[in-house]
């Protein structure tokens, strides 16, 4: 008797509530579309907020409302567009491609000089206010790292031997957030494949190029006229290298006489570090 | 029975008998939701909701089931019972009623349910011997030092942020010191209701 009543009562209780709730979430249930989770457990994860929404959860809201495309996701890469795609039936470019943070600088201390001893807030944006900075080149990277703190991925390392950051391609998602972040537009998205670039972001003139850094581009054109393949072409200040064209037969890199052009992915422009660590892949 | 008496419980609920800062209960939501003035306030919202609504809850079925029929040790069982289920209607309802102030609350409210500053306000309020109404006025008045309390601590904090705290201090060490000194000053309503 002493042990039945409170079996009773606790069962009856639990039988009570079981059914109320029962009753309840069914009462209130709230209509979701079942698309958003299934399209949030294709999506990355990582709520680094690359897209634009404020986490994965949110674009997957967007993206099953049709709000925001398949491909929304950068971080994500052809996998998860061509899912999302095929989850809604929905086309997307076939021929888009993962794309991959690079840093168009090869200053680093000994090859880029400085002008002064900065001795403010170590952080980019703090020093590029100051007009042109300590560093001689006008343009080239100020090496605080501002790019590293703000990689959600961990992609990133700064050299700071070398006063440059490091982009670990194995970890680079692309998904953009150090292009934003760096307030010289030295990093770059491109398309994760072997390539020629042109590290080099200057638009100084040749004769200031030359007295700032050593591996700067003095726009002498020597690569536009040794291409075999007329990829290459000097289009306001920048050498543009058209990857369709390319065949990568490397000339271009022999001929420069700064060696500012670097192969991606094969010969990785700032590698040589003991720590094991390289631009490209 | 009179509104002095129901007052006298109310005060000494919310200021004399602090939950958190004279009787050290729920410091995890306490320490965990006071990073900003924003938050804290939702969680405050939370806690009180709940906390009356357990505490109607509770009493009725102590009352009326258990006292009784002479089941008094369940006490503790059928009251996390109790407040879980709650919580979880509760989320429900808010859910379909009002989902901005579901969107708002977000994951403070599945946070209460395991919160021993509801259960223990449960207990107390049966320990005390009240009736229905005295009840509802000490939840209330809890909740609200509850809030005061999370609220006082969010503003320290988001000033803390700001000010040269040694670094052997930064983080929580700093957050419990806070709470010291405020427990401290919550002292002096000691003997403010007799």
């Amino acid at each position: 008797m002493n042990i039945l009543m409170p079996t009773i009562l606790i069962g009856v209780l639990g039988l009570v509530f079981g059914v109320m709730l029962a009753w309840f979430s069914q009462k209130f249930a709230v209509e979701t579309n079942p698309l958003v989770q299934k399209a949030e457990k294709i999506l990355p994860g990582a709520n680094c907020g690359a897209c634009g929404f404020p986490g994965c959860s949110a674009l997957a809201e967007k993206i099953a409302a049709g709000e925001a495309p398949p491909d929304a996701c950068p971080v994500g890469g052809p996998k998860v567009w061509n899912e999302l795609s095929s989850l809604l039936g929905k086309e997307i470019d076939s021929n888009r491609e993962a794309q991959k943070a690079i840093l168009l600088c090869q200053g680093e201390k000994e090859v880029a000089g400085e002008v002064a001893t900065y001795q403010g807030v170590k952080d980019c944006r703090a020093a590029h206010l100051l007009g042109n900075s300590f560093k001689v080149c006008r343009y080239g990277c100020l090496g605080f790292g501002n790019c590293v703190k703000v990689c959600p991925f961990e992609a990133m390392i700064l050299d700071e031997e070398k006063g440059l950051p490091v982009i670990l391609w194995e970890k680079c998602t692309g998904c953009g957030k150090c292009v934003e972040e760096c307030p010289r537009s030295i990093i770059a998205l491109l398309p994760a494949r072997e390539q020629v670039v042109e590290a080099c972001v200057s638009l100084a003139s040749p004769r200031e190029t030359r007295q700032s850094c050593k591996k700067g581009c003095i726009k002498c054109s020597i690569c536009v006229k040794s291409c075999p393949e007329g990829a290459m072409t000097l289009e306001g200040g920048r050498i543009k290298i058209d990857r369709d064209k390319c065949n990568l037969c490397g000339i271009c890199i022999e001929k420069c006489p700064t060696k500012c052009l670097v192969w991606v992915e094969k010969k990785p422009s700032l590698e040589e570090k003991e720590v094991g660590v390289r631009v490209g892949g | 029975m009179n509104a002095m008496d129901l007052f006298k419980i109310f005060i000494s609920a919310a200021f004399v008998d602090n939950i958190i800062l004279a009787r050290y209960i729920g410091l995890c939501p306490y320490i965990g939701m006071s990073s900003n003035v924003a938050n804290s306030l939702g969680m405050g919202m939370a806690v009180t909701f709940v906390m009356v609504l357990a505490s109607i809850a509770t009493w009725v079925l102590w009352n009326f089931i258990f006292v009784p029929l002479g089941l008094e040790y369940l006490q503790i069982m059928v009251f996390i019972l109790v407040i879980a289920v709650l919580v979880q209607l509760l989320e429900a309802i808010l859910k379909k009623m009002v989902p901005n102030l579901y969107q708002a609350m977000g994951i403070y409210l599945p946070l209460i349910t395991t919160n021993c500053a509801i259960l223990a306000v449960t207990f107390f309020g049966v320990d005390y011997h009240y009736n229905l109404i005295q009840v509802v006025v000490y939840s209330i008045g809890v909740s609200l030092g509850f809030t005061i309390a999370l609220l006082l601590l969010a503003g320290i904090r988001e000033k803390l942020r700001f000010s040269k705290v040694p670094q052997f201090y930064q983080g929580y060490p700093m957050v419990f010191i806070s709470t010291c000194l405020l427990a401290i000053a919550f002292m002096g309503f000691k003997g403010l209701v007799k």
